[in-house]
């Protein structure tokens, strides 16, 4: 039903995709910087979303991800740099003429209309007939699954059916662009995983539509973003599709906070072009790793390993196998999550759930395949070792 | 049931003494002290009223006073400028809690400053400094004067029931504001902005998502507003409108003047029954629109 109104102008012969680059819109940062006062809240920030596309913005709390998303909407003017949607300069545009659609946290439903009347909020803005309005307000309705709520007022409804609403209200007046903050962070983990895959089916369902998700959770980013942009102190640190940030992340701090990757400090002792492996020593041991990049002997690497692509053997024998010593161990339903001193550096292991988990002081030996690992760049910091990352986003 | 039936007090850091008595005694002491400051008074106005210097009750008094065409005139000129006055309030109200709360210029601070300082203002100062400025010898009219190279002032309406109205709309306004500005420091900006992001322009957005967002506290500031406007008396005196006679004048003139205590006391009671309508009524009203919104003031 959506999917026809939303093809209506679209050639027979076109896909989805390439009807949305003629039709819809991206957006486009170029050099951006935004200050409140002497704070700059983002700096030089350049980012090309495609149209169509779903972008994650993924940080920590100040990060600047929420002040990108309201540079795009309007609500911040860039002290620096321009912003487009298509190929409109919208940087000094008011919010009403850019067409985006906006849900945030709170849902900020208008509490004194009804659901249907916040749904048509937007379609009553832009002066469409009466008719269409309650016709396509319907419409929406039924898709986000409130066509039976459109008479209630929005503190009738649950946390799940309010944000329903608000995206439903968001997407009736067929923005260009549709900006996302944090809309699952006020719902509880039940609610928020059900509302994760209603916003990844609705994304399917409309297809060029560009979406900019904020998010500081990386399960909601790598469930339904193609591409993530991970920010870090008002900038951009990475951007990629959410497989290459994960198994390949190009920095230490995507590593640890999309995924919550262990990081040692390894010297390169021999690089194999033809296999793109590395042979590196972690204090007295050998390991063999994967290295898509060149690596020198005698160069200092970060060695990158996912929690849960070490595991724990019964024998402290064969390659790849890293002896530590547990000091915390905690169970969390469906997995076993262990803490290792390794040389000084700690180790965070995910295990399938344990029978007889090691008691804390006890010697254990990790192993890891080859490809499972990756080398970053030297360490920026004075930390060498793995270090305990809990990234908000560890949650669901 | 005990702790129904009984209160205790006690009185002392250790807790060493401790007065025990039923519950009533306590509701009692109040309820007697505004016995004395305010029923007591009220109930010699109304009998005043009925029975005049002596005599047995009548309603002759009420019926001498409320036939006669004076009374009515003033009764009408005390509700059309209290009415006029609220609606002047709530507009100007709205739209300076507006500007304060979401255009914010540099000495928003000190101008919310000086809304609270009217609010501690005496009434008829107001009236008094609207003579100095707009009076028949007033420093407008002195220029104005001077400028056009006239004899007569050229603004003339302060000795007017509009003089009343605009020292009235002056006085009052931070009544109405103070509500208001409580009520927009609770909206959340994130509806503005959504509001904003689906299209909507600043007018609707005020009118759709702000302005039903106030009512409750419009409700609240009118009312007050209109309580006060309708015994307003200093203002009226001060300014010495001619011909305009209110209820509070009537009061006044027929008590002190013309030592016509029951005409007077008559003219009290109506005014009293008139406020204690309407302050029912703004009950009513806040009930049924959402009234707990309302207890910011």
């Amino acid at each position: 039903m959506l999917g026809a109104e939303l093809g209506r102008n679209v050639a027979a012969s076109d896909t989805p995709r390439e009807a949305s680059a003629r039709r819809q819109p991206g957006i486009r940062f170029e050099s951006v910087t935004v200050a409140y006062g002497h704070t700059v809240a983002l700096e030089d920030f350049s980012l090309d979303i495609e149209p169509g596309e779903v972008m994650a913005l993924l940080g920590p709390s100040g990060s600047g991800k929420t002040t990108a998303l309201r540079a795009v909407a309007g609500f911040v003017t860039p002290a620096r740099g321009r912003i487009f949607l298509g190929d409109t300069d919208v940087t000094q545009m008011p919010p009403f003429r850019r067409g985006i659609g906006m849900v945030v946290q709170q849902y900020a439903l208008f509490p004194h209309m009804r659901v249907e009347q916040n749904v048509g909020f937007g379609l009553r803005a832009g002066g469409a007939p009466r008719g269409e309005i309650a016709a396509r307000v319907r419409e929406w309705l039924q898709l986000v699954g409130m066509g039976a709520y459109a008479a209630r007022y929005p503190q009738e409804l649950s946390g799940g059916q309010q944000q329903r609403v608000a995206i439903a209200r968001a997407l009736a007046i067929r923005p260009k662009v549709l900006l996302l903050d944090e809309p699952l962070s006020a719902l509880d983990a039940q609610l928020r995983s059900g509302m994760l895959n209603e916003i990844a089916r609705l994304h399917r369902e409309l297809p060029d539509v560009t979406i900019l998700y904020v998010t500081h959770d990386q399960i909601e980013a790598l469930t339904l973003a193609d591409r993530i942009a991970v920010m870090n102190e008002s900038k951009l640190v990475d951007v990629g599709s959410a497989q290459s940030l994960y198994q390949q992340p190009p920095s230490r701090f995507t590593a640890t906070f999309v995924g919550n990757a262990n990081l040692l400090a390894v010297t390169i002792v021999e690089f194999d072009y033809a296999r793109q492996q590395a042979r590196v020593r972690l204090g007295p041991r050998m390991l063999q790793v994967a290295a898509s990049a060149a690596a020198h002997p005698g160069e200092t690497r970060m060695l990158c390993i996912r929690p849960h692509a070490l595991s724990l053997e019964p024998h402290a024998a064969g390659a790849n196998t890293i002896e530590g010593t547990v000091t915390d161990v905690q169970w969390r339903g469906s997995a076993h999550r262990l803490y290792l001193d390794v040389d000084g550096a700690e180790l965070c292991v995910d295990s399938k759930p344990l029978r007889a988990p090691p008691p804390r002081g006890q010697r254990v030996s990790l192993h890891f395949a080859p490809h499972d690992a990756t080398l970053l760049a030297a360490p920026d910091g004075p930390s060498a070792g793995g270090r305990r990352a809990e990234p908000p986003g560890d949650r669901l | 049931m005990a702790s129904v039936a009984s209160a205790s007090l006690t009185l002392g850091a250790g807790g060493g003494t401790r007065i025990s008595a039923p519950r009533w005694v306590w509701v009692l002491v109040p309820l007697l002290a505004l016995a004395g400051i305010f029923f007591y008074p009220l109930f010699f106005i109304v009998k005043q009223s009925l029975t005049g210097d002596a005599g047995p009750p009548t309603l002759a008094h009420y019926a001498a006073l409320l036939s006669s065409s004076f009374f009515h005139a003033a009764l009408l000129r005390t509700i059309q400028i209290a009415v006029l006055s609220t609606i002047g309030c709530l507009a100007l109200g709205f739209v300076l809690a507006l500007i304060v709360s979401f255009v914010p210029f540099p000495g928003v601070r000190l101008f919310s400053g000086f809304i609270d300082t009217i609010l501690a203002f005496p009434s008829f100062l107001i009236a008094l400094s609207f003579t100095f400025l707009y009076g028949s010898a007033g420093a407008f009219n002195f220029i104005f004067m001077d400028l056009l190279h006239t004899t007569q002032p050229p603004i003339d309406f302060v000795y007017t029931k509009w003089g009343v109205i605009l020292a009235e709309v002056t006085f009052y306004t931070p009544f109405v504001m103070r509500p208001l500005l409580a009520a927009f420091s609770q909206l959340d900006t994130a509806l503005i902005e959504v509001a904003s992001s689906l299209g909507a322009r600043p007018f609707r957005i005020i009118r759709e998502i702000i302005f039903p967002e106030a009512v409750p506290a419009m409700l609240a500031g009118g009312s007050l507003c209109l309580l006060l406007t309708l015994n307003e008396f200093g203002i009226v005196l001060f300014i010495g409108a001619k011909g305009v006679v209110t209820l509070p004048m009537v009061i006044y003139g027929k008590a002190i003047q013309e030592f016509d205590y029951t005409a007077g006391c008559v003219a009290a009671v109506v005014n009293i029954a008139l406020s204690v309508g309407l302050y029912s009524l703004y009950r009513y009203v806040l009930s049924r629109t959402g009234g707990g919104r309302a207890s910011v003031l």
